[in-house]
């Protein structure tokens, strides 16, 4: 649809009555104004930021301890190394969330009371591991589980990877919870008294419809845990954080923890575009003829 | 026309606001510390007191019981003695706690010298002043009877077991030069290291040597110090650590090096640090 105004400028100004090209000159005004304004405020900003940043005494030490390009290139390869590992890890601790979470958010939708002790079992979990930090549960797990002497020794990584599974699925299994109880009931009559099973009605109408509706928040959850991934390293594994670390004490220079960081922002990126993409194409078809 | 004029007003007003408030903040970033000398030649963080920096939790033999004001433990005497000689009686001595980042950011320093076996290095220099040393040490390993690292006697040998170490430090670096990379495991600390070792992730750690004492005596059950490393560079040496260009770096040094002289140093040293047992160089 060609909004009213262009198929209006299309006509000669003579067809234009008085009126118009007054709010036409007004437009003109105002949007030459708002341009005047932005440019300012950009200035402005510019100014502060020197003011307040570069212009200050320890700036240059500033940008010789944390943005030393020389540093930066030498420890990348040993740092990327890291990242790696934290790539593998957040592989196999997604799917494991996935694979948790779902079970744990199904089972607390259970209905009847024959189920009582596996929901109740489930809320625990879910009250307990969200409540727990992280760290707590990496050290609980990488270095309690070990201690029993029934398991024979693994890499710290797999010991950080359940940890990570243990304390995400909680999170993920509230999220998808709410993901399900927000399908309309209706949704669910009508699809068993189409004659799906219980478990038919959750895998087919159900599950899909309430993951689209908590897909922002379960890959907010999935950008966490990614950051999180680097927690592992307490346990000895050498992921990139660790790795900048050893740097950081080689050098005495913090440049290497930039590095790192931006190496995660970078992995972490294409995910959040995509994210923003699924959700704008799905209001458009959700609200379609809808807008106001 | 005329509406718009006290919103231009209120733009401006807002403008110069910001300005002055910011050309304050540039102005009160300028360094707040005291940049006179005081009456002992030094410029300290407060006037009159001589701020020492240690880490929090510190450990033994370094620091005993983590209460470096009691003087027990090597380097809480160090300090004690380096302040003597710069003029600084016991009560004029403050004690504060950094981390290891804590220590080498840049920026005004809460310590006028921290020490925390910092190894002195060339790269390190770069950000950091070093007084000249009051220790060197070798780096060792620390393991149980019956591990089966107990029984390696060559580097070689030491490639086939897990070794964990400290983040942080310089033994990190020697032992992925002497002994290789994937078998080492990187932990916060050596607490979480000892931890890794009691519930078998490890098969030992590698520490400098005077603590590998302690943690074989201390916390590991019937713990070893089953060998050392060779070092071509004689081992690593611990200096104070001050602020990069600190004009005090000269006094502490001179303090040091008049502790070294009169035999004070090596007194110290014999008392808390028990490094004179044979421990096999691994070869």
């Amino acid at each position: 649809m060609v909004p009213a105004s262009e198929g209006a400028s299309v006509k000669s100004e003579a067809d234009v009555s008085a009126i118009e090209l007054d709010r036409r000159a007004f437009r003109k005004k105002q949007s030459g104004r708002s341009v005047g304004i932005s440019l300012i405020s950009t200035v402005v900003l510019g100014v502060l930021v020197w003011l307040l940043v570069i212009n200050t005494p320890g700036w240059a030490l500033v940008q010789q301890t944390f943005f030393d390009p020389k540093i930066a290139a030498e420890f990348f390869p040993s740092i990327l190394l890291g990242l790696w590992l934290n790539i593998q890890i957040l592989f196999f601790a997604a799917i494991g969330v996935a694979i948790f979470a779902t079970l744990i958010a199904v089972i607390r939708t259970l209905r009847g009371p024959i189920f009582f002790p596996l929901r109740f079992l489930a809320a625990a979990y879910t009250d307990l591991f969200r409540g727990m930090p992280l760290i707590i549960v990496l050290y609980l797990v990488g270095f309690g589980l070990p201690a029993l002497g029934v398991f024979p020794r693994v890499a710290p990584e797999v010991w950080g990877t359940i940890a990570l599974i243990l304390t995400y699925s909680a999170y993920v299994a509230e999220v998808l919870r709410a993901g399900m109880e927000a399908v309309n009931p209706s949704q669910r009559l009508a699809a068993r008294s189409l004659g799906l099973s219980h478990a038919q009605t959750l895998r087919l109408v159900v599950l899909p419809q309430g993951v689209r509706k908590v897909t922002p928040a379960l890959v907010n959850d999935f950008v966490s845990m990614q950051k999180d991934v680097g927690l592992v390293s307490v346990l000895g594994a050498i992921d990139a954080v660790r790795a900048a670390q050893i740097a950081e004490a080689d050098t005495f220079n913090f440049t290497p923890y930039i590095v790192a960081g931006l190496l995660f922002v970078a992995i972490s990126w294409p995910l959040i575009r995509l994210t923003d993409w699924l959700s704008a194409r799905q209001q458009r078809r959700e609200q379609i003829g809808g807008t106001v | 026309m005329s509406g718009l004029r006290p919103r231009f007003a209120r733009a401006a007003t807002i403008l110069g606001l910001t300005l002055v408030v910011a050309s304050l903040a540039a102005c009160s970033s300028t360094p707040s510390a005291a940049t006179t000398p005081d009456s002992h030649g030094l410029t300290t963080v407060t006037p009159g007191k001589l701020t020492i920096a240690t880490g929090q939790p510190a450990y033994s033999p370094w620091v005993i019981d983590n209460k470096p004001q009691n003087g027990e433990g090597f380097e809480s005497a160090v300090a004690y003695a380096v302040a003597a000689k710069l003029g600084f009686p016991k009560k004029d001595v403050v004690w504060t706690r950094t981390t290891f980042d804590g220590a080498i950011a840049p920026g005004p320093k809460n310590f006028d010298f921290n020490l925390q076996q910092f190894t002195i290095t060339d790269q390190r220099k770069k950000a950091v002043d070093f007084s000249s040393s009051y220790y060197t040490t070798s780096q060792a390993l620390v393991t149980a009877k019956g591990s089966p690292a107990a029984s390696i006697t060559t580097l070689d040998g030491l490639k086939g077991i897990k070794i964990g170490v400290a983040e942080g430090t310089t033994t990190y670096t020697l032992l992925k030069k002497d002994v290789g990379g994937s078998n080492i495991q990187v932990f916060n600390s050596n607490d979480d290291a000892v931890l890794a070792l009691k519930s078998g992730q490890i098969d030992a750690l590698a520490t400098d040597l005077p603590t590998a004492f302690y943690l074989a005596d201390a916390e590991v059950k019937n713990g070893l110090v089953s060998g050392q490393f060779a070092d071509t560079t004689g081992g690593d040496d611990f200096g104070i650590l001050l602020a990069k260009d600190s004009p005090d770096t000269a006094k502490v040094t001179a303090a040091v090096d008049a502790i070294r002289a009169d035999g004070e140093l090596a007194a110290i040293t014999k008392k808390w640090l028990s490094t004179s047992v044979d421990v096999p160089v691994f070869k």
